[in-house]
């Protein structure tokens, strides 16, 4: 029983301080934004990275989920004479909903990987120290970049997807389903709204910072050797995923409390 | 000069420095050897704050930098370079920018300033032709030069050495000896070094500490050290598993 407790408040324990690890790195990352330099050429290297070649994730995401959402449906609408709805079925779930969430995963998954891995072998092997040594915060250099990066990038990356899910799914309701096109596009304007679209952007802004945070964090504290850094950037993927998924709702429930559908 | 007062540090409850009290003077070049796990490199790097200690203080110059936020200890660190046991260089920065990457941080230099000091570091370390290069496309001496030529770029005050020996053949070794004898030589800094390479030791050291079970055991010049009769320091530097067999044997001769 005591052993069974112990595990417990150590489960707890580790939970609780690397949540404190987090909020601390942001805290700092924060600090910095607003008292060092700007580090343009890293961020802009960062915006590529992070932004522009997750296009091609993100734009194969979003277009299938939109046409795989028209053809389901689309066919259960016609059962019951709604075939027009699919419009603004499609358009409302994805983006309120699927862009922001699949965006954000996709992008847990590539980048936040990536920004693990990367961190933490610059750990192990002594790189960060080289940095602190020559008078450069780790966080300065390495994670601002990063954070604003996701910052701008995930949005912009989240309305590709959005844009991306929509068109695709008219292009599959059109011509699979044999859905009036005017019809379609007209139903989907009268049902959604700038607020549909600014709910998910909001979202994608939140999940953002969490794989900035989560990744960065992880790479900073990978354990020595290569099962060190294979282990921080697994965590870095589940964890900054799991947290996305969940934040997802409570955003949701605030988002609907405040702008009511 | 560095004071190093009552320092202690233990990682998971194990404790690797037990009070260690040391003084490293200006100009001279100290060699700090030990066994492999004995806690050198930890010691080495709570001297620019690297780390931070359980207990025990770290005088650079008149500050303690101890208590001092990372913040507050860049001014202090900018009197430093390290040469780490790896080199440490930045994989995703040519050799030049590597190198050229604490004087940008500093944010006092021109470009062409830059260049020239860079350019001068590379020829000093003999790696004038590889500024181009990225630090996967050298072999191990060549990034342990291109450290070198990073730690001391900046003209610091201090320059710590992690094993700047370690892992190179011995011709490359004692290329890495004399440039850091050559660095001192030229621009009169106080170095400290931590090996178990004794032919490195005994070349660039002006003193020998030897660090044992988490203190300073004996320090010494070279040629003390040599002929000091202290069984721990003669089994260390000698290379002996067992020295009690030695003496039992009659082999005796440096005691």
């Amino acid at each position: 029983m005591m052993t069974l407790l112990t595990r417990l408040w150590q489960t707890v324990f580790d939970l609780l301080s690397q949540f404190g690890g987090v909020l601390l790195l942001f805290l700092d990352i924060v600090r910095t934004m607003f008292t060092r330099r700007p580090r343009w050429k890293e961020t802009i290297e960062q915006v590529y990275k992070i932004g522009w070649q997750s296009q091609a994730v993100v734009v194969i995401t979003g277009a299938f989920t939109g046409m795989v959402f028209a053809v389901q449906t689309g066919l259960q609408f016609h059962k019951v004479k709604m075939d027009t709805a699919v419009g603004p079925v499609v358009a409302i779930a994805m983006l309120r909903e699927l862009a922001p969430v699949l965006t954000g995963l996709m992008v847990a998954g590539r980048v936040g990987a990536s920004i693990a891995a990367e961190l933490g072998t610059m750990k192990v092997t002594e790189q960060i120290d080289a940095l602190r040594s020559m008078g450069t915060s780790p966080t300065d250099y390495l994670a601002a970049p990063r954070f604003s990066a996701l910052l701008v990038g995930l949005p912009m990356l989240t309305a590709e997807a959005m844009a991306c899910s929509i068109f695709a799914g008219f292009y599959v309701a059109v011509n699979m389903l044999n859905i009036d096109p005017a019809y379609y596009w007209h139903n989907m304007l009268k049902f959604t709204a700038a607020k549909d679209v600014a709910a998910g952007l909001i979202k994608s802004v939140f999940f953002a910072a969490f794989i900035a945070l989560i990744a960065c964090h992880k790479g900073f504290n990978a354990d020595e050797g290569a099962e060190g850094v294979g282990r921080a950037t697994t965590q870095a993927v589940v964890v900054s995923s799991l947290t996305i998924l969940i934040a997802n709702f409570f955003i949701a429930v605030v988002f609907n409390s405040i702008v009511p559908i | 000069m560095i004071r190093i007062q009552s320092l202690s540090k233990s990682f998971l409850g194990s404790p690797v420095l037990r009070g260690v009290d040391f003084e490293i003077h200006d100009g001279e070049t100290v060699v700090i050897i030990g066994q492999s796990g004995g806690g050198k490199s930890v010691l080495l790097k709570h001297l620019c704050g690297l780390l931070k200690p359980d207990d025990g203080h770290v005088w650079v110059d008149d500050d303690d930098i101890v208590p001092l936020s990372e913040r507050r200890l860049a001014p202090i660190r900018s009197k430093f370079g390290f040469l780490f046991q790896g080199a440490a260089l930045f994989d995703s920065l040519t050799l030049f920018d590597n190198v050229a990457f604490p004087l940008r941080e500093k944010r006092k230099f021109t470009e062409a300033e830059i260049a020239q000091r860079v350019a001068e570091a590379l020829e000093i370390v003999g790696l004038a032709a590889a500024g181009h290069k990225k630090p996967a496309e050298l072999s191990g001496g060549m990034r342990k030069r291109a450290g070198l030529a990073r730690a001391v770029v900046g003209m610091p005050k201090y320059l710590l050495y992690d094993e700047p020996t370690t892992g190179l053949d011995p011709i490359r070794a004692d290329t890495i000896n004399n440039l850091i004898l050559r660095l001192r030589n030229r621009f009169q800094v106080t170095g400290v070094a931590v090996t178990h390479d004794m032919a490195s030791a005994y070349k660039i050291a002006d003193r020998i500490a030897m660090l044992h079970e988490g203190q300073i055991h004996a320090v010494g010049t070279p040629s003390e050290i040599q002929a000091t009769t202290d069984p721990i320091v003669q089994q260390f530097i000698r290379g002996v598993a067992d020295i009690s067999q030695e003496v039992h044997s009659g082999n005796t001769a440096n005691y």
